[in-house]
């Protein structure tokens, strides 16, 4: 895909995603992880800020970061099915933060040797905090995973639920030099999972119908409700500022 | 919960050179869990470049019934403070 495209749909995953994990503020099932929670989704919703000003800059037909978030609909979103995925327990939550991070951790340290400025200047900071999210979301995983009976029996239901959406994560290519090969990334991402997995005691399940189309526009029912959300006062006040 | 997620104390260092000091106390239910929790909750604002969590019930506290019998007597020492003695103008500030 034409670089515009690649950038917008990175953006737009980074930003559905954030946008997910706020939706836990306030009632994350302890005080510690109610500041962990929004404290990752600030970081997706950060680089999402930065992506989408350089989508606009590439583009050049004068739209802001604001206008691509906020003012385009559910067909021209391009993120992948996973990160729009309701959040579920606090077991699918930090399931699928383990399952993007583990991805856009080695993304974004392939992506320090980019061409591009701007690419190599996001994966410096996005790196760091995608290392940390693997960290976090990892260590729940093996808690939950290898925890209580109860516990256990939600952590193997959100494996089965999300495992399904996860190929769409290797699909597609930038152009070459300035963002990685997705594919190439799958060995890492396969050995961080399995590592995880096997100290969690979950099994990774086979996949008969892998789930995709998030990068062409087609997404699931949740998104149309998620956006809604989160673009209603543009589209109530249209303009509003703070 | 208390019982699974026992409590713990952060201290945090916010420069090198300077002490770890103490910051508040949160609930983990281990020690990686609490590091993270005190990463997540006491750095946010950029406050530190090490982190130590304690479990507080490692921690043994001076009673404070006794506050009386412990440091009052300190209170009329005051030749325990440094402040007796001329210092040479060459020494410049101490």
């Amino acid at each position: 895909m034409p670089l515009l495209d690649e950038v917008l749909a990175l953006a737009d995953d980074h930003l559905i995603l954030g946008h997910r994990i706020s939706e836990w503020c306030g009632h994350a099932p302890m005080l510690e992880e109610d500041l962990a929670l929004p404290n990752m989704g600030l970081d997706l919703i950060g680089t999402a800020r930065t992506l989408y000003s350089y989508a606009a800059e590439i583009e050049g037909k004068g739209r802001t970061e604001d206008d691509l978030a906020f003012l385009r609909v559910e067909r021209e979103y391009r993120n992948l099915l996973l990160v729009e995925r309701p959040n579920g327990d606090f077991a699918q939550t930090m399931l699928r933060q383990l399952y993007f991070a583990a991805f856009m951790e080695p993304f974004w340290r392939a992506a320090l040797q980019s061409s591009d400025r701007v690419i190599a200047g996001v994966a410096g900071k996005a790196a760091k905090e995608m290392a940390y999210h693997v960290r976090h979301a990892g260590e729940w995983v093996i808690r939950l995973g290898d925890g209580t009976q109860t516990s256990a029996a939600r952590m193997q239901a959100a494996v089965q639920e999300l495992h399904r959406f996860t190929g769409e994560l290797f699909d597609g290519a930038g152009p070459e030099g300035i963002l990685p090969d997705r594919a190439a990334i799958r060995p890492e991402w396969d050995r961080v999972i399995a590592m995880v997995f096997a100290t969690a005691l979950l099994q990774v399940p086979g996949v008969p119908f892998p789930q995709t189309g998030g990068r062409q526009g087609l997404h699931g029912e949740c998104l149309g409700h998620l956006l809604a959300e989160m673009q209603y006062l543009q589209r109530a006040y249209p303009g509003a500022e703070w | 919960m208390s019982e699974a997620t026992p409590l713990w104390e952060v201290f945090i260092r916010p420069r090198n050179g300077l002490a770890h000091k103490h910051v508040g106390s949160l609930h983990a239910a281990d020690e990686v869990l609490a590091m993270h929790a005190a990463r997540d909750v006491y750095t946010r604002r950029g406050e530190g470049t090490s982190i130590w969590v304690v479990p507080s019930a490692a921690i043994t506290a001076s009673d404070p019934e006794r506050a009386a019998e412990n440091f009052d007597p300190a209170g009329d020492k005051i030749y325990r403070h440094p402040t007796f003695y001329d210092i040479p103008d060459d020494v410049g500030h101490m």
